[in-house]
């Protein structure tokens, strides 16, 4: 992955930088001793490590604010940080950058059941946020895998979803306002608890704009009540083609399930290996869960069943407790760590309209043939997006490349269909570079024109999204 | 009057034009008092792709929303947003299209439980004043690739680029319908059984008052249904009404049929649900109102509008001030954007900047208006 080549006279400044940095901020809120900087020389996309110039990590909108105006006046690149687990790079330092963490500030600022929102700070990790509101029998909705680690700053710079994102929406739909401090310094509030400001959706752009636009300190979140009960089933066939056909029915049939999770053959082996859930070994399977009291669920399901049935499941097992329930999820949630078990491996998230499932998946097997390298598939299959995951072997001498190379192979494939790049990982680093199969030059120039609006001297997050080539000119890389 | 017929004749009547335009579908939702050239995407009309089974639909922006509920309703779907027919409300006619919908982020009771139009929208195609041609979004449920300029086109009233075409997300239409209808209570009152009933693991899609009724509604399979319905029930005092007569009910609700025909001005507001009625209150008895005759309350009390006298300009200020957004939709100085921060106005103008330099839609400028002192 290329990255552009650190800015020398940033480098020969170091000491002035940091120092105006501790000036200007609390004890301890700046980290330079390189031992500790090399914490942040990576997110979830470990592959590429680099550590960054400093790392601060301040506590409020103000001492976020205070970094920001002097990296600006001093020219210096920043790269937004909230708990480092982007798959896509989003988070990856370059040497000459200081790294903004927003870890520290994670406090509950207000909860609003009657209005139902909750107002947080951005370091908050999205599983705390329920933490925040269960007891009253609240939640907030979007739940990435990686919900337990992962900071609400993050969520919103990626327009985060989750596996019951096909009833309840993504980031962007349950973000009511934020708190931006922009490149320069200038602190922002875009919408607010009441939602709809009557003005251009600001809020909607900045969502998913992977900290380039500013860094979203503090956040209004929609909150919902809990359903009563949830109840999940496990539907097995012995053909991928067949168990897409049976997605695509219950869909059609106006039954709008919570979550419907699809793995195949080799996913299913590799996590019945690792956690033993207990999954039949067969070609695909289905994890589809419903929502409410005991009956509306038995009502769901029934129908459910009755679709499944004209698609001859080789098992259809409901869970008849919370334990077999558990159990049911137990292997979804444990395969990337099952998959991890067999090597190493890159996560993909291109979505698909979901009438292409088959054939993608049958082109999916054959590129991995082609290429020698192992695909599991673990998807959302009710929306079509994708995780295919590829096996390779980063000791081994041009694995990655390969894996690389598979990896875009199977984008392209995704856009070509009719899909995407990414559902929900982001671009980042990873698939900067692809950015030009979905999108044409006018169409990432607007992106572009976007970004100098909010951001004109083009430091925040620099070398991220966009093919470098396309921003060296804005970058001024030239 | 320009009428392209393709998205090359557009892009060419834009990258030559010489002065404003006002771009127009159906006439149904434009800015009132906008000045220019009429540019009509009529022309632009036309469903590209229906997947049912992917619950997805790709049409032309000069599409009437009328023959894309004929043809969703043959497979037993919809538009989830419930997008309101404000003809009545507004004094206007024509038809209405789908890329005014989506210009105006056109929601309906629907967006407490199913999200608004910008929610639904999966993707754009439109030609900004340069007349360049730009795609964003796609056609599938989950898309993080590249900044979602589809939100930023969506509500932004035809004032940074011409929609040429919009994928919409759609829905089924739910097996039964009920609509609980509670009396006897005034607005205070009233809206807190909204409230709670929006708080309720109960799932609604809609929770309004008007003319002195709170109504909250409940959709989906029939044994659901019936069950949420007598769970709500044991909570507040209401009578049930079902399917047709349950849908008229949110069709008024949705297209504010109790203030339509009324003399006036128009408003729209934007507040905490509960600050509705505080705020209601204050503005009309500012005026000398009456919330029962002027007022409907949608999303839970998050929405309310209100039918005033003109020159009540300084009141409705005064009582959102800082707690809410108000727009006048109807009446003299009309306008679809509310007074932002000074910051806000700022990256609205400069985002104008970039994708009108030349100010071919500026008769629809967003920054004509006032910037919060």
């Amino acid at each position: 992955m290329e990255m552009p080549r650190p800015n020398s006279m940033i480098l020969s400044r170091r000491a002035q930088i940091v120092a105006q940095l501790r000036a200007a901020l609390p004890a301890g809120c700046v980290i330079d001793d390189p031992m500790e900087t090399r914490v942040y020389e990576c997110d979830a996309l470990s592959a590429y490590r680099c550590a960054p110039l400093a790392v601060v990590l301040p506590r409020s909108t103000a001492e976020v604010a205070a970094a920001l105006r002097i990296c600006h006046a001093l020219g210096v690149p920043v790269v937004p940080r909230g708990s480092g687990t982007s798959l896509a790079g989003g988070a990856m330092p370059s040497a000459d950058c200081v790294v903004l963490g927003v870890a520290r500030m994670n406090a509950v600022l207000d909860t609003d059941y009657e209005n139902r929102f909750i107002h947080v700070q951005t370091g908050r990790t999205n599983l705390s946020v329920t933490g925040a509101v269960e007891a009253r029998g609240f939640f907030y909705a979007p739940d990435p895998s990686s919900q337990l680690a992962c900071a609400i700053a993050g969520n919103i710079a990626m327009n985060s979803g989750g596996a019951h994102c096909l009833k309840y929406g993504v980031t962007t739909n349950n973000l009511l306002g934020v708190t931006m401090v922009k490149m320069d310094g200038t602190v922002i509030t875009l919408g607010g608890p009441w939602g709809d400001g009557f003005g251009l959706d600001l809020l909607g752009v900045v969502c998913g704009s992977e900290g380039q636009l500013g860094v979203v300190t503090e956040a209004w979140l929609r909150i919902l009540p809990k359903p009563e009960g949830a109840r999940p089933v496990l539907v097995a066939f012995n053909s991928s083609e067949v168990a897409g056909a049976c997605v695509a029915d219950i869909i059609r049939a106006g039954i709008l399930p919570v979550a419907i999770e699809f793995m195949d053959r080799p996913c299913i082996r590799a996590t019945e290996a690792f956690a033993h859930a207990g999954y039949p070994d067969c070609e695909a399977l289905l994890i589809i869960e419903a929502e409410g009291s005991a009956p509306e669920i038995d009502e769901q399901l029934s129908r459910i069943r009755a679709i499944a049935a004209r698609h001859n499941p080789i098992e259809f097992t409901e869970a008849a407790d919370e334990a077999q329930a558990k159990r049911i999820w137990l292997g979804r949630k444990s395969a990337f760590g099952a998959m991890g078990q067999m090597g190493d491996y890159m996560c993909l998230d291109g979505t698909i309209p979901v009438s292409q499932l088959s054939y993608v998946l049958r082109r999916i097997g054959e590129l991995s043939t082609e290429y020698g390298l192992d695909v599991g598939n673990v998807f959302h299959a009710g929306d079509g997006n994708m995780h295919p995951l590829i096996l390779y072997n980063a000791n081994k001498d041009g694995d990655l490349a390969k894996c690389e190379a598979l990896g875009a192979e199977i984008l392209k494939l995704c856009v070509q269909v009719g899909g995407c790049l990414s559902g929900e990982h982001g671009i980042g680093l990873e698939k900067r570079d692809l950015m030009p199969v979905q999108f044409t030059p006018a169409d990432l120039e607007a992106q572009m024109r976007v970004k100098d609006v909010f951001d004109p001297s083009w430091l925040l997050n620099p070398a991220k999204v966009f093919p470098l080539a396309a921003s060296a000119a804005r970058r001024g890389d030239t | 009057m320009i009428l392209p017929r393709s998205e090359g004749e557009l892009v060419e009547a834009i990258a030559s034009a010489t002065s404003p335009l006002l771009v127009k579908g159906g006439g149904t939702r434009m800015i009132a008092n906008a000045q220019g050239e009429v540019l009509d995407i009529t022309g632009l009309s036309g469903i590209k792709l229906y997947e049912p089974a992917a619950l997805t639909l790709v049409v032309q922006a000069g599409t009437p929303l009328a023959q894309i509920n004929t043809l969703l309703a043959d497979e037993r779907q919809r538009l989830g947003f419930e997008p309101p027919d404000l003809r009545g409300l507004l004094g206007r006619d024509g038809v209405s299209t789908i890329g005014g919908i989506a210009a105006s982020n056109a929601s309906g009771p629907r967006r407490v439980q199913g999200g608004a139009a910008r929610d639904a929208m999966l993707g754009v195609r439109f030609v900004d004043g340069r007349g360049a041609a730009i795609s964003s979004g796609g056609r599938v449920m989950k898309n993080v690739t590249g900044y979602d300029l589809v939100k930023l086109m969506a509500g932004s009233f035809g004032t940074l680029g011409v929609l040429t075409e919009v994928s919409l997300k759609v829905q089924s239409i739910p097996e039964a319908e009920v609509t609980l209808v509670l009396g006897g209570l005034d607005d205070a009152a009233g809206l807190a059984a909204l409230r709670r009933a929006l708080g309720s693991p109960y799932d609604v899609s809609g929770a309004a008052r008007a003319g002195g009724r709170s109504y909250i509604r409940l959709e989906g399979m029939a044994g659901s249904v019936a069950y949420r319905a007598e769970r709500l029930r044991a909570q507040c005092d209401a009578t049930l009404v079902e399917n047709a007569q349950s849908a008229a009910i949110w069709a008024d609700i949705r297209d504010v049929s109790a203030l339509q025909g009324r003399a006036g001005d128009i408003w729209r507001l934007s507040v905490l649900p509960t600050d509705a009625a505080g705020i209601a209150v204050e503005i009309l008895a500012a005026i000398g109102g009456d919330t029962l005759r002027d007022a409907v309350y949608d999303w839970g009390g998050g929405l309310v509008w209100l039918a005033l006298p003109a020159g009540a300009d300084d009141a409705v200020r005064a009582a959102v001030n800082g707690r809410g957004a108000a727009i006048k939709l109807r009446g003299t100085g009309a306008a679809p954007f509310a007074p932002q921060s000074a910051q806000v106005s700022a990256l609205t103008a400069a985002l104008k900047a970039q994708f009108d330099p030349f100010g071919r839609f500026a008769a629809q400028s967003p920054m004509s208006q006032k910037v919060i002192p």
